[in-house]
C-alpha cells in the first residue's frame, strides 16, 4: 500500500508541470495580440485613462517575467479579468454557466459509454459477425461526422419532421420557470424542488443535445473497447480461466472486461478532451446557455479576457479529469505498487 | 481483394475531390456569389439540383467552389504542421536526451488543452482571419506529428544503414536528413492522410462558430452555419449538401489513410 500511495503522490506531482505549462501558454496567448494588449483588454469604448489603468493593472510596461508573475498572482486570487460585454468578472460568468455545460457533457459521455462499451464487447466476442461489421462501420463513419451536422439533422428529423422533440432553444421551454438554484444542474435541482413537470421539461430539452454529443464520443470508445477486449480475450490468463472451466460470463466480465477496462478508462480521458471542444459546437446548435456559447459570443465581440479565461478553465478542467482518471487507475489496478 | 477495393474507391474519390478543388469554378453551373432575390429558398429541382439558399444563390455551385477553400485551408495547415512537427520529432527521436525532454514537454503542454478550444484561443489572440485559422490548426496538430516522427525515428536510429553511414564519416545531421528521415516517410504519409480529415473537420468547426471565413465566401462550415437557421423551418437543403460534402471528404481521407496503412504496414491493421 505504501508504494501505491507513493505512485499516486508522484502522479499528482507530475500534474504540476502540466498546469504550469498550461498557464504559460495562456499567458502567451493574452500577450500575443497584434498591437497594444491594453487597448484590447480595455475594450472599444475605452478612453486614454482606462487604457492606462488597464496597462498598469496588467503590468504591461514591465518586463516579461514581472508580467508573468502579476498574471499568475491575479489568477490565483481569482481575478481573471472583466468581461467587456457583461461587465462582470470572468470567473463569475464562467462559474454561472459551467453547470449547464457539465450537465450536457456528463450525460452525453454517459450515454456514449452505455452504448459503446456493450457494442465493443459484442463485436470482440463475435468477430466477423454483423455486430462486428456494424461496430467497425460506426467507428469509421463516426470519426468523419461533423458534430454540428449530426446535431442539426437530429433537430430536423425529431423536431421538424416528427415533432417529438421540443424546440431546440436552450435548457428549458419558456413556459417553465427554471428550478430554484441549488447546484445549477437543472436535473438535480428539479428533483430537489420535487417538481415533476419541470423535471420532464428539462429532460426533454436534454435529449437531442446529449445524443449528439454521445454519438460523437461513441466511435473512439467503441473502437478502444473492441480492441482492448480482443487483446484481453486472446491473452494467457483468459485461456487459463477457460481451461479451468469457469463459466462464460465469469471469463468475460471478471477476467477479460476487468483487464480491458483499463485502456478504455484511459481513452475516456482523451474523449473528454474532444467532448469539451464538441461541446462548443453543440451549444451553438442548440442555443444552450453554457460556457461554449459564452466563449463564442465573447469571440465575436472581441472580449479577450473572457475568451482566454474560457481556454484556461477548459485546460485546467481537462488536466484535472486526466489526473482523476490516472489516480483511479492507480488505485484500482492491483499491479500498481507491486513492482518493487 | 475487398480491402483493395475500398482503397481504390477512396483513392478515386480523393482524385475527384482534388479535381473539384482545382477546376471547381469552371464546373459550377452558376456563379456562387450571384444572388437572386426572386429565387430564394427553392428546394432541389432540375434547374438547381441542390436548391437555392436565402439569397437566391445556387447551393450546388457554392458546394463545388467551397471544395477549393476547404481543401487549401486543411492542406496548408497539415503541410505546415508536418514540416515543423516532423523536424522537431525527428530531432527528439534521433538524439534523445535533453532534446527529447524539451520537445516532449512542449508537445505535452499543447496536448493538455482541448485542441479545438486551444484553436479558438489562438484565433482570438492572433486575429480573426483565414491565415490565422491555418496557423491555429497547424499548431494544434503539431503534437500528432511530433509523436509519430519521434517514434519512427527512434525505431530506425540503430539501423544497419545508419551505422554504415557513420562509418563513411557522414555527419549526424546529414544522416538524419538523408538516411533516416526519408525512411520514416511511408508511415508519415498514412498519418498525414488521417490527419487531413481531422484538419478539415476542425477548420469547418471553426468557421461554423464564425471564425476565419466571412460571408459571402463559400466554405462548407460557414454554409452549414448559414443553413442552420433554416433547418427549424424545414429548408433542409441549405445545410445538408455542404454538410454531406464535408462528411464525404473527411470519410474519403480516413479511408485513404486506412488503405495506405494496410499497404505500408499490414501488421497495424485494425
Amino acid at each position: 500500500m505504501n508504494t501505491k500511495l507513493y505512485k499516486i503522490g508522484w502522479r499528482l506531482l507530475q500534474a504540476v508541470p502540466s498546469i504550469l505549462g498550461v498557464i504559460i501558454i495562456s499567458f502567451v496567448l493574452t500577450r500575443a495580440l497584434p498591437g497594444d494588449p491594453a487597448v484590447y483588454f480595455a475594450g472599444a469604448m475605452a478612453d486614454k485613462e482606462s487604457i492606462e489603468q488597464v496597462r498598469q493593472a496588467l503590468g504591461l510596461d514591465r518586463s516579461w517575467i514581472e508580467q508573468f508573475f502579476i498574471y499568475v498572482g491575479n489568477l490565483v486570487q481569482g481575478d481573471w479579468g472583466q468581461s467587456l460585454k457583461t461587465g462582470q468578472p470572468v470567473t463569475e460568468e464562467l462559474l454561472k454557466r459551467l453547470p449547464a455545460s457539465l450537465e450536457l457533457t456528463i450525460i452525453g459521455l454517459g450515454l456514449a459509454v452505455l452504448a459503446a462499451v456493450p457494442l465493443g464487447i459484442l463485436a470482440a466476442t463475435n468477430p466477423g459477425s454483423w455486430v462486428d461489421h456494424i461496430c467497425r462501420l460506426l467507428v469509421t463513419a463516426g470519426v468523419s461526422l461533423p458534430t454540428f451536422f449530426t446535431g442539426l439533422f437530429l433537430i430536423y428529423i425529431f423536431y421538424y419532421l416528427l415533432g417529438w422533440s421540443p424546440s431546440p432553444l436552450g435548457r428549458l421551454d419558456i413556459f417553465y420557470l427554471s428550478p430554484s438554484h441549488v447546484t445549477g444542474f437543472y436535473i438535480i435541482d428539479s428533483v430537489i424542488a420535487g417538481d415533476l413537470e419541470i423535471f420532464l421539461g428539462v429532460l426533454a430539452q436534454l435529449v437531442l443535445p446529449t445524443i449528439t454529443l454521445g454519438l460523437f464520443a461513441l466511435a473512439p470508445i467503441a473502437r478502444m473497447t473492441r480492441g482492448a477486449m480482443l487483446g484481453a480475450l486472446s491473452s494467457d490468463y483468459v485461456r487459463t480461466a477457460r481451461a479451468s472451466g469457469l463459466s462464460k460470463s465469469m471469463v468475460l466480465l471478471t477476467y477479460a472486461f476487468r483487464n480491458a477496462s483499463l485502456p478504455v478508462l484511459t481513452t475516456l480521458g482523451m474523449v473528454f478532451s474532444f467532448l469539451l471542444g464538441a461541446n462548443v459546437l453543440v451549444e451553438k446548435v442548440f442555443s444552450w446557455p453554457g460556457i461554449g456559447s459564452f466563449a463564442i459570443e465573447a469571440l465575436i465581440a472581441s472580449d479577450y479576457a473572457a475568451v482566454q479565461g474560457f481556454v484556461l478553465s477548459m485546460a485546467l478542467l481537462f488536466v484535472t479529469v486526466n489526473l482523476t482518471i490516472d489516480v483511479i487507475l492507480a488505485i484500482t489496478d492491483p499491479r500498481v505498487g507491486l513492482e518493487e | 481483394m475487398s480491402e483493395n477495393l475500398v482503397t481504390v474507391v477512396s483513392f478515386s474519390l480523393f482524385l475527384f475531390i482534388i479535381f473539384l478543388g482545382l477546376f471547381g469554378e469552371f464546373l459550377a453551373p452558376y456563379d456562387p456569389l450571384a444572388t437572386a432575390a426572386s429565387n430564394t429558398l427553392r428546394p432541389p429541382s432540375w434547374a438547381h439540383p441542390f436548391g437555392t439558399d436565402n439569397l437566391g444563390r445556387d447551393v450546388l455551385s457554392r458546394v463545388i467552389v467551397a471544395t477549393r477553400l476547404d481543401l487549401s485551408i486543411a492542406l496548408s495547415a497539415v503541410a505546415l504542421s508536418f514540416v515543423i512537427g516532423s523536424a522537431l520529432g525527428s530531432v527528439a527521436g534521433f538524439w534523445g536526451g535533453w532534446w527529447d525532454r524539451i520537445i516532449g514537454r512542449f508537445s505535452d503542454t499543447i496536448m493538455a488543452f482541448p485542441l479545438f478550444v486551444l484553436a479558438m484561443g489562438i484565433v482570438a489572440a492572433l486575429g480573426n482571419t483565414v491565415e490565422n485559422i491555418i496557423y491555429a490548426t497547424a499548431i494544434i496538430n503539431l503534437p500528432f506529428y511530433i509523436r509519430v516522427s519521434r517514434a519512427e525515428t527512434s525505431i530506425r536510429r540503430q539501423a544497419g544503414y545508419v551505422a554504415a553511414a557513420r562509418l563513411c564519416g557522414i555527419s549526424e545531421i546529414r544522416i538524419l536528413a538523408t538516411q533516416v528521415f526519408p525512411n520514416t516517410l511511408p508511415p508519415m504519409m498514412v498519418q498525414i492522410s488521417l490527419n487531413m480529415g481531422w484538419a478539415i473537420l476542425n477548420a469547418a468547426g471553426l468557421s461554423f462558430i464564425g471564425l476565419g471565413v466571412r460571408a459571402p465566401d463559400a466554405e462548407w462550415g460557414i454554409m452549414v452555419a448559414e443553413g442552420a437557421t433554416y433547418i427549424v423551418s424545414g429548408e433542409w437543403w441549405l445545410a445538408l449538401f455542404p454538410g454531406a460534402a464535408l462528411m464525404i471528404a473527411v470519410f474519403c481521407f480516413n479511408l485513404l489513410g486506412d488503405g495506405l496503412r494496410d499497404l505500408v504496414d499490414p501488421q497495424r491493421r485494425t
